[in-house]
């Protein structure tokens, strides 16, 4: 077993954190407080190709894997969720999924420009009455000669005012259940579709999140992705690496709640000492730096079965339970550090809290992945399709 | 046109200082090195004319494992090729030595042009680019803020006490980069991961022929011992009603702190 890391991923990991220190945390409590998505930000980011890390070279990626990809998006989140919430959308839930199931002249037009930043795209699964019961969609398919009209609407979609191209799964079937379900690659310039941005959220603020409207909407047949029927098996397949980027997200967050409280600790004086020398102090910081490993160590088996493209939805959705619980737990704590000034946004623990919540909500709630573990742990469903010691994971359970 | 870049890596700005046993060095455990701040206004000068007038770029640093780090970083800015000047007679030359192995491995590199940090941070000598020069032949102009350069000719305008001068000289030439100069780039992803996969020339004292030339009995000055600086005093308090306590204040500030 290595437990080292790659030059190359140090190197990628130290570029990373650099970047955001310089170009997005002096941002991020401004963009915050104005709920202002931060297209100078954003430009970098496209410019430095980061939106293609674990993408192919031949399709315009930098050709990372995806250990690489989990500790820089790690390193993103550090300092600002709504920057990491940009790369979980585009790279992990739109650009890996027509890499796993488009035809060549599909990522051949959409994964350059995806990776370089022309094309934005959002993922389009979630709608008013289709959230945990994802395979409830109302969203219609309507076969019309070469095309599809497709009709509904999504909701808390990330990305969804400012996509060029959404997934979108709509049903070609209601009566088909999950079997029904197709998605497609929809042009948002579209006639028929529009997005309206949401207001007022907990967190995320500095991220574009919309609601989708698809009032009969021509698709060419030949914006499908993967076969008609095949949409559930995408949908969950993209959460598969959406969930990686969520739980290397949440690590980053208690990563960062260590670093601003270890740096308060040491200035902030009470009873005579600085209050990092108080045993309940310790305390608080040794819980986060002992989640914080150990969730590290969770979204980097994932990440090890992904390189060698094993399944992985149960070590997935492990780590982004485990992980997401740790984000939530210790940015409280972080904020308790922090006392009266942990509730103001002068520090970036408050904006910590409060951006943790969404990590036990989206891409499948804490409640969906106690499921996924608790049923495959029972034998009632595997999520890899087979008991964890008959996989190739084996050695890694 | 060959343009060469010479860069120290130096202990990170932001590291706890301690001193060594035998305290003739600092203590290097846990220090990150980083490339001398000031050498980044060199890479960058070099960086910039090549853009414009063409040519191939060399960054070259002596010193031990250190310097990989700090060469890698040059690359990821986008210089051509790294030379690593590396032997264990090297560790703790001082200045003229320093020069003499870097004239040495510049000397027959045909390069017109060498950007150098008008100061190694820690060091902080200034002597290396002068007497680089010298061992050249070349033109030299120091502390420089604004460069030009034709190919053949340069204009630059050079930092001294209290005014600035302009020279105008003559290739090849040493140009010691003064802070002001330029806005270095930060190295991009792309380029952190093709200065991953070059090559670093590594280059020891027989191979630069200056083998027994530097260091040991050749070492003009030699550390007899390093101390840090005395801690800053704490403050001091002056008690009383106002009048009183500015009135002590005045004179403290004229008879201890001499300022007024």
């Amino acid at each position: 077993m290595d437990f080292d890391f790659t030059p190359e991923q140090i190197a990628m990991r130290k570029h990373m954190r650099e970047f955001a220190e310089r170009e997005i945390a002096p941002k991020a409590q401004m963009n915050d407080r104005n709920c202002k998505f931060d297209w100078d930000i954003a430009k970098k980011i496209f410019a430095e190709g980061f939106l293609g890390c674990p993408v192919p070279e031949k399709y315009g990626g930098l050709g990372l894997d995806y250990v690489a990809y989990g500790l820089m998006t790690e390193e993103v989140n550090r300092v600002c969720s709504s920057t990491r919430t940009l790369f979980s959308v585009q790279t992990s839930l739109v650009a890996l999924t027509i890499l796993k199931w488009g035809t060549e002249e599909q990522k051949k037009f959409y994964l350059p420009k995806m990776c370089s930043g022309e094309f934005i795209g959002c993922y389009g699964l979630t709608e008013p009455e289709a959230g945990s019961d994802a395979a409830n969609q109302q969203t219609r398919a309507v076969k019309d000669g070469n095309d599809y009209i497709l009709s509904g609407s999504k909701t808390w979609i990330s990305c969804g005012t400012i996509a060029h191209y959404a997934l979108i799964f709509a049903t070609v079937d209601p009566k088909l259940g999950h079997k029904g379900i197709t998605c497609f690659i929809v042009d948002t310039k579209s006639k028929g579709f529009t997005a309206q941005a949401i207001h007022g959220k907990l967190g995320l603020r500095a991220s574009d999140t919309a609601s989708l409207f698809l009032d009969e909407v021509r698709v060419p047949a030949e914006n499908m992705l993967g076969q008609v029927g095949e949409g559930f098996k995408i949908a969950m397949s993209a959460l598969d690496n959406g969930r990686f980027s969520v739980a290397a997200g949440a690590v980053g967050v208690v990563q960062g709640c260590i670093d601003a409280c270890t740096k308060y600790a040491m200035e902030r004086r009470t009873f005579g000492k600085p209050i990092g020398e108080h045993q309940q102090v310790q305390a608080m910081i040794a819980d986060m730096v002992a989640d914080c490993e150990a969730g590290r160590l969770l979204y980097l088996r994932a990440a090890h079965l992904k390189n060698k493209g094993v399944r992985n939805s149960r070590e997935t959705s492990i780590a982004k339970l485990f992980c997401g619980e740790a984000a939530n737990k210790h940015a409280h704590n972080a904020v308790q550090i922090f006392g009266g000034y942990g509730f103001s946004d002068e520090y970036p623990v408050e904006r910590f809290f409060r951006d943790a919540k969404v990590l036990n909500i989206y891409e499948g709630t804490r409640e969906i992945q106690r499921l996924i573990i608790g049923q495959d742990a029972l034998g009632i469903r595997y999520a890899n399709g087979k008991p964890a010691e008959a996989t190739q994971a084996l050695a890694m359970v | 046109m060959k343009i060469a870049v010479c860069v120290k890596a130096v202990p990170d700005t932001e590291a706890k200082i301690a001193i060594a046993d035998g305290k003739k060095n600092i203590d290097f455990n846990g220090v990150r090195f980083i490339t001398s701040p000031y050498d980044e206004f060199a890479i960058e000068e070099a960086l910039k004319l090549k853009e414009k007038l063409g040519g191939d770029t060399t960054v070259i640093s002596m010193g031990g494992n250190e310097c990989t780090d700090v060469l890698r970083d040059s690359l990821a800015r986008g210089i051509d090729n790294a030379v690593h000047l590396n032997d264990a007679d090297f560790a703790g030359l001082d200045t003229l030595s320093t020069a003499k192995v870097l004239a040495a491995a510049i000397k027959d590199g045909g390069y017109e042009i060498v950007f150098v940090g008008q100061q190694g941070v820690g060091g902080d000598n200034s002597q290396v680019p002068a007497m680089l020069a010298e061992l050249l032949g070349f033109a030299q102009t120091t502390m420089v803020v604004k460069f030009e350069c034709d190919g053949t000719t340069f204009k630059a305008e050079r930092e001294i006490e209290g005014a600035h001068e302009f020279v105008e000289g003559t290739l090849p030439a040493v140009i010691s980069a003064q802070k002001g100069l330029n806005e270095p780039r930060y190295p991009g992803i792309k380029g952190v991961m093709a200065a991953r996969r070059k090559e670093i020339a590594v280059k020891d004292a027989g191979a630069l022929g200056v083998k027994g030339q530097v260091g040991g009995d050749k070492l003009q000055v030699t550390i007899k011992e390093m101390a840090l600086p005395p801690e800053r005093p704490q403050g001091r308090k002056i008690e009383g009603d106002t009048d009183s306590a500015v009135s002590e204040l005045v004179n403290l500030l004229r008879s201890e702190a001499h300022v007024l």
